[in-house]
């Protein structure tokens, strides 16, 4: 439906903008939001149209600024930013900044559409300060220049450095199926940077007069850090600028696609997603506090207060003018979280302790259980701790929770937890158990799930797996489910965060 | 809509980013594209980011430049349309009808149409920050600080004043306004706004500035400060922002304590400099003791917290 008001109105616009960016201008940007909503962002008409206009306005060779113009118009979320930025240099790697330096250059321009014409190209700044030609220059070379670039900081000639770089190490053959990650690594393994960190850092002690003070020599290392991962950017930017050549826009947009962090999956979140998910999970536990906050402060609609109507009816002569109500006072619910931290569901896990504990003061009260095969109490972790993700790093590192091997059993975790703390379940609490219910096929012990339901409020079940993957193998979730009031597939913050909102 | 009648405030982004400056804001690449685009788009601009970024300052900065009146509206919870639109001046209508009814004794009461046309004029109407910035002759800019803190009802308050410029009231119709003033919306993000207000606006996320960036922002916001404190002022901070911390410094913290270092007559930093002084960058203790424990290492690994995080068992 939105696909046939698109088309309309574009019609409309190529009226309107043709004359200054021209249809392919339009064609390009139509493909663009396309790809954006594919890849998940919510992109209205009225944005589009936006997006349409504001691009009049903008000068087309200004690479940056037309980035920005899109991205004010299409993108009204930070967190979307990452998505938006990889399908902008899709789209628009191949014309810019970067090429145009390469036009003053030489005839950079052909060097990503046939591989191997302009071969020197972008070298030339450099060969004219050394008097060699770039393709001559030894591995050697490449390498003393690359680390006097990045000792000086100089941006342009590592840009070059970047490009002679891919062209040299990435072995990057046209029509090859392989994603860029590959070419990465490879470029990245001939480059050795970390010996390339302490060499730059080794220099800069014996050029120092005085020896460096510990804070003097962080600060050097990370301005090498951060020069370093400046060179990291602009190598994935040549790869994938090459890639976008061969293999076209479209298709390099698909693979390249990367979920919203609230769309990242736990169990097979990589490194950089990882980290992803922390910095998205402070701002997501800001949020839900203050809304669960308010809502507590609002709608406060509870039964007519009899008593109290009657009684400020007699300033009225008897007659109930005023009408009282009784202020409902929710229970604070308590809460127990009993959480499987063994191999794939740790990071889960870790999310929602630090989710549950960032929120805690609209709980009476919280305890936290980790398991493998054994079981701890670790709530004392998290007691007067103003830094969350510390207390949750420690109780991945600290607690006791390997009983035989280290391998889930979770039938045994149940049973000690029910020998120890059993009785400290009342009909106030809600009982979270988190895991994937891989059991290893040891006995299941679900019998303690029945008594614990017994005598707590609620009990409830989060999954981390797919729900089409639950009771294959050696996953016996079902059995421990049909014990619960409710079992939920929890595998990104979006669901973690609905669950969580609705528990409160 | 009035739009075309508006001359443009701007000739290109650079010279939004030159202007700027020449008011010690030192807008990005971004800040400055986005500011443009609001001026020819006639857009409110919707900015977003953590506290202390300069989100505020951007909207005074602008209405420096244009040489427009500032008029701010503060958000907080519970603001109605009585304080953020108009209101009706109550007391100054019962005034006016009991005048009338004590005046000339019976003589001369006006009849009752008149009377309810004439207390439902001009002369009665308070004007709040939404209705001034509309009904201006002056170029205005219009600041309405930290929407997120209204509610989400509150919020529809906004939107016909910020698609269309215009304020309906029942008693005199719709006021269009004399001319687009710039509007500023800020967020410090502790809810989700509604979709409705975020496709009305253009979006600019202002983030920390990069080292580059906030070196000069030091240079021209602190007297007397060198070139070299300036730039370990801002090394430092960089370097304490990549910690994972509550409260990361904000910029005014920044800049407060490069005022600090300067008035203690501080050449250089060195590690109990600021050890002492770190608690004017960061609010927490937790914070205090992680940036502390940083100082002492040389960052070489494997002490980063954040390194080895993601590989536990």
């Amino acid at each position: 439906m939105e696909e046939r008001g698109f088309c309309a109105v574009s019609d409309i616009a190529v009226s309107g903008t043709a004359a200054i960016t021209g249809a392919p201008m339009l064609e390009l940007l139509e493909g663009f939001i396309r790809e954006l909503r594919e890849a998940g962002l919510p992109v209205s008409l009225t944005e589009n149209l936006d997006a349409m206009e504001a691009v009049k306005h903008i000068p087309l060779e200004d690479r940056e600024a037309f980035k920005y113009a899109l991205a004010a118009t299409l993108v009204k979320s930070n967190a979307h930013w990452r998505a938006f930025e990889t399908v902008f240099e899709v789209y628009f790697s191949l014309r810019g900044k970067q090429w145009e330096l390469t036009d003053e250059l030489g005839d950079g321009a052909d060097d990503t559409e046939g591989e191997g014409d302009g071969e020197l190209a972008p070298l030339e700044p450099l060969a004219g300060l050394r008097g060699a030609g770039g393709d001559a220059l030894s591995p050697e070379e490449l390498a003393e220049m690359l680390y006097r670039a990045l000792m000086e900081g100089d941006e342009a000639v590592l840009r070059a450095l970047a490009r002679q770089a891919v062209k040299r190490y990435a072995g990057m053959e046209p029509g090859r199926p392989v994603g860029g990650t590959y070419y990465l690594y490879r470029t990245l393994r001939n480059l050795d940077l970390d010996t390339m960190l302490d060499r730059l850092m080794e220099q800069t002690r014996a050029e120092s007069p005085v020896p460096l003070t510990p804070l003097e020599e962080r600060l050097e290392r990370d301005e090498f850090e951060a020069r370093i991962e400046q060179l990291k950017k602009e190598i994935e930017a040549e790869i994938r600028r090459r890639l976008v050549a061969d293999r076209g826009v479209e298709a390099m947009a698909k693979t390249l696609r990367k979920p919203l962090p609230e769309d990242i999956d736990f169990m097979h979140a990589s490194r950089d997603e990882m980290k992803a998910l922390r910095q998205a999970i402070y701002p997501l536990t800001r949020k839900l506090a203050v809304r669960l906050a308010r809502k507590r402060r609002h709608g406060r609609k509870g039964p007519l207060d009899f008593r109290n109507t009657i009684r400020h009816s007699l300033s009225y002569g008897g007659v109930p003018a005023e009408p009282k109500f009784k202020y409902p006072r929710p229970a604070k619910p308590e809460i127990f979280v009993i959480a499987d931290i063994s191999g794939s569901v740790a990071a889960f896990a870790r999310f929602t302790l630090h989710l549950v504990y960032a929120i805690s003061n609209q709980f009476s009260k919280v305890r936290s259980f980790v398991f493998i095969d054994g079981i701890d109490e670790v709530t004392d972790y998290f007691d007067g701790v103003e830094d969350i993700a510390e207390a949750v790093h420690r109780v991945n590192t600290e607690a006791d929770v390997v009983w035989v091997d280290g391998h889930s059993d979770y039938g045994h975790a149940f049973e000690v937890f029910w020998q120890r703390w059993g009785k400290d379940i009342g009909p106030k609490t809600s009982v979270l158990l988190l895991g994937d219910a891989r059991n290893n096929y040891h006995a299941s012990q679900s019998w303690v799930i029945k008594e614990i339901r017994h005598k707590a409020r609620h009990v409830f079940w989060l999954n981390p797996e797919p729900r089409s993957y639950w009771d294959t193998g050696d996953s016996i979730v079902s059995e421990y489910g049909i014990h619960c009031d409710g079992v939920f597939e929890c595998r990104n913050l979006r669901q973690l965060e609905k669950f969580v909102d609705n528990l409160v | 809509m009035v739009q075309s009648a508006v001359p443009a405030r701007f000739d290109s982004v650079a010279d939004v980013r030159d202007r700027l400056r020449k008011v010690d804001y030192l807008a990005d690449e971004g800040i400055a594209g986005v500011v443009y685009l609001a001026d020819r788009l006639h857009k409110p601009i919707l900015v977003e980011g953590p506290a202390g970024t300069g989100k505020t300052q951007l909207a005074k900065s602008v209405a420096e430049i244009t040489g427009a009146r500032l008029i701010r509206l503060q958000c907080y919870e519970g603001l109605d349309e009585s304080k953020a639109i108009y209101e009706w001046n109550y007391k100054k209508q019962l005034l006016r009808i009991q005048a009338e009814r004590t005046g000339a004794d019976g003589a001369g009461k006006a009849d009752w149409d008149e009377l309810s046309t004439d207390i439902f004029s001009d002369e009665f109407l308070l004007t709040r920050p939404l209705l001034e910035a509309i009904r201006a002759e002056e170029p205005v800019v219009l600041l309405i600080d930290e929407v997120d803190r209204v509610e989400v009802e509150t919020e529809a308050l906004l939107l016909e004043v910020l698609s269309d410029y215009t304020v309906s009231i029942p008693e005199l119709g719709t006021l269009e306004a004399k001319q687009i003033p710039m509007v500023f919306l800020t967020s410090n993000n502790t809810r989700e706004l509604s979709e409705a207000l975020k496709r009305r606006c253009l979006f600019l996320h202002i983030d920390y500035p990069d080292m580059e960036r906030e070196k000069e922002i030091v240079l021209a916001k602190v007297p007397d400060v060198t070139e070299a404190l300036a730039d370990q002022v801002a090394r430092i901070v960089r370097s304490i922002r990549q910690l994972e911390l509550k409260k990361a410094p904000s910029v005014s913290e920044t800049l407060d304590w490069a005022r600090t270092l300067i008035l203690l007559g501080v050449e250089a930093v060195d590690e109990k400099v600021a050890a002492d002084t770190v608690n004017i960058l960061l609010k927490y203790q937790s914070d205090i003791n992680k940036a502390l424990r940083e100082f002492q290492s040389s960052g070489a690994e494997p002490n980063k917290p954040w390194k080895n995080a993601g590989s536990v068992r």
